[in-house]
């Protein structure tokens, strides 16, 4: 049987046309076929995760579905009823995060070894079902139904790396047509999308990725033996796979927004020219948006709510500050439980509080402190590098280049 | 007070800046809020005018200026 990674060759761009023309034409009619689209997602759910895959990864999936479903479902009918107690939301955000843990804590206790209940795209899953619990508690979602809670779940354009959509956002588009004229603008935007991804994802991705990455990498090898083992090529090598990481992450974002778009559903856009940013925080606002935006809504903001109600820090910075670590070190465990993934998630923390620090004592001394054309661009250069070198601990090259014989 | 001038002086102490002559000025996009300012000003609309607001009813882009938030909050009243 056929079997796909998404986005990843000619053949399932070539099938995903065929299978994305009636939808088009009904949606530049007014008609949206709920029917259809089910058939679809479920042939390209089974493209990605049946047949040779379907006993490691297809299985998981539907357990987790089921399992998900049913917490959402039941935490929704225990808040119509007008309960709202603590405990039991903590419980059932426990519980939607569970697999999640168990899927990226497992490699690290049982000596590199992949879960068994894992399955391409179980974060993104996952992501979009607590924020469904949260949103739910909050009361801001009030008709809960399984109806678009199981379709927003399993929208297989995004299903296997985001961008994370919000419920109430895709309830809207899913459940209305885009009038013509908007919908033809959504096309164009679309179909733009996915050239622009095909040159990000398989002609500079692969440059860097395929053709320039391994070279540097094995420079950088024999060069060992300096200070800390670096060497002219790690810092190529730094650069290199930042741009392979971007254009290849990139590229994948604009082929799923691009897709949601031919389907007439606003997937949010996860890349806004990153390496403009004037500082680091501005940075979080460009790169990867929907997940940082995600722990911004739902991790950093909620736990500034509680500890600020709370009084738990006298002052608002300290407040920041540790919400900061809190936030970006979860962030770094959730890519994995390894010391560079951590390491990452907390050396933005720290970038974020200086940042922050900076800003207060630029806007105190205003008046003493230069600002022109040439500080901008200085701040962009040294913004992208603090980025880059981020990467490099990202990249896990440093374990290899450290640690490996 | 009314809304309007209880916000404006909630954002004076949180900004440090009067925006009383800057009623459409995006509060974000000036960095004088941030998702740090925004935690603060919830509090305060709850402690100050007894309205709570969740944190997923801050949705960005309704909360961007002085008169989006004053509107906002006259909605929630």
């Amino acid at each position: 049987m056929l079997s796909f990674t998404p986005y990843e060759n000619p053949t399932y761009f070539v099938i995903l046309g065929i299978a994305l023309i009636p939808l088009v034409i009904g949606l530049l009619y007014g008609k949206r076929s709920h029917l259809y689209e089910t058939l679809v997602s479920l042939a390209f759910l089974l493209l990605t995760f049946g047949g040779p895959k379907w006993s490691t990864q297809g299985v998981a999936l539907v357990v987790y579905i089921i399992f998900e479903m049913l917490l959402t479902w039941g935490y929704s009918v225990y808040r119509k009823r007008g309960q709202n107690k603590g405990y039991i939301f903590y419980f059932a955000v426990i519980l939607a995060i569970l697999p999640l843990t168990i899927v990226k804590v497992t490699p690290a206790v049982d000596g590199g070894n992949n879960s068994l209940i894992g399955f391409l795209g179980i974060s993104y899953l996952t992501f979009r079902a607590v924020q469904t619990i949260m949103e739910i508690r909050d009361g801001t979602i009030k008709n809960f139904s399984l109806k678009i809670f199981i379709p927003f779940m399993l929208f297989f354009p995004t299903i296997s790396s985001g961008p994370i959509d919000r419920y109430r956002r895709f309830e809207g588009d899913f459940t209305t047509v885009p009038d013509q004229d908007k919908y033809l603008k959504m096309l164009g935007k679309g179909l733009h999308y996915i050239f622009l991804g095909f040159l990000y994802k398989f002609l500079l991705a692969y440059f860097f990725g395929t053709i320039l990455m391994p070279k540097l990498a094995h420079t950088a090898m024999i060069h060992r033996g300096g200070f800390l083992d670096l060497s002219w090529s790690v810092l190529g090598y730094m650069y290199c796979y930042s741009a392979d990481l971007f254009f290849d992450f990139a590229g994948y974002s604009l082929f799923a927004v691009g897709i949601s778009y031919f389907m007439g559903i606003e997937t949010p856009m996860n890349f806004n020219r990153p390496w403009q940013s004037k500082n680091i925080k501005d940075f979080w606002n460009r790169w990867h948006i929907t997940l940082s935006f995600w722990f911004r809504d739902f991790i950093f903001m909620r736990l500034v709510f509680w500890f600020m109600k709370h009084k738990t820090f006298k002052k608002p910075t300290t407040t920041s500050n540790v919400v900061y670590f809190i936030n970006m070190g979860i962030m770094g465990f959730w890519h994995g439980v390894t010391w560079f993934y951590i390491t990452y998630g907390l050396f933005h923390a720290a970038a974020l509080i200086i940042n922050d620090a900076w800003l207060r004592y630029k806007k105190k001394h205003q008046d003493s402190i230069p600002h022109n054309k040439f500080t901008e661009y200085f701040a962009i250069f040294f913004t992208a590098n603090v980025v880059c070198f981020s990467f490099l601990i990202f990249s896990g090259f440093l374990n290899t280049l450290w640690f490996t014989k | 007070m009314d809304t309007k001038e209880t916000v404006l002086s909630i954002l004076s102490d949180l900004t440090g800046s009067d925006l009383s002559n800057n009623m459409d000025e995006n509060l974000f996009d000036d960095g004088l809020l941030d998702s740090m300012g925004s935690v603060q000003l919830l509090l305060q609309i709850q402690s100050e005018m007894g309205i709570s607001v969740p944190v997923s009813e801050f949705v960005r882009s309704e909360w961007d200026t002085p008169n989006k938030i004053i509107a906002k909050v006259d909605s929630m009243k």
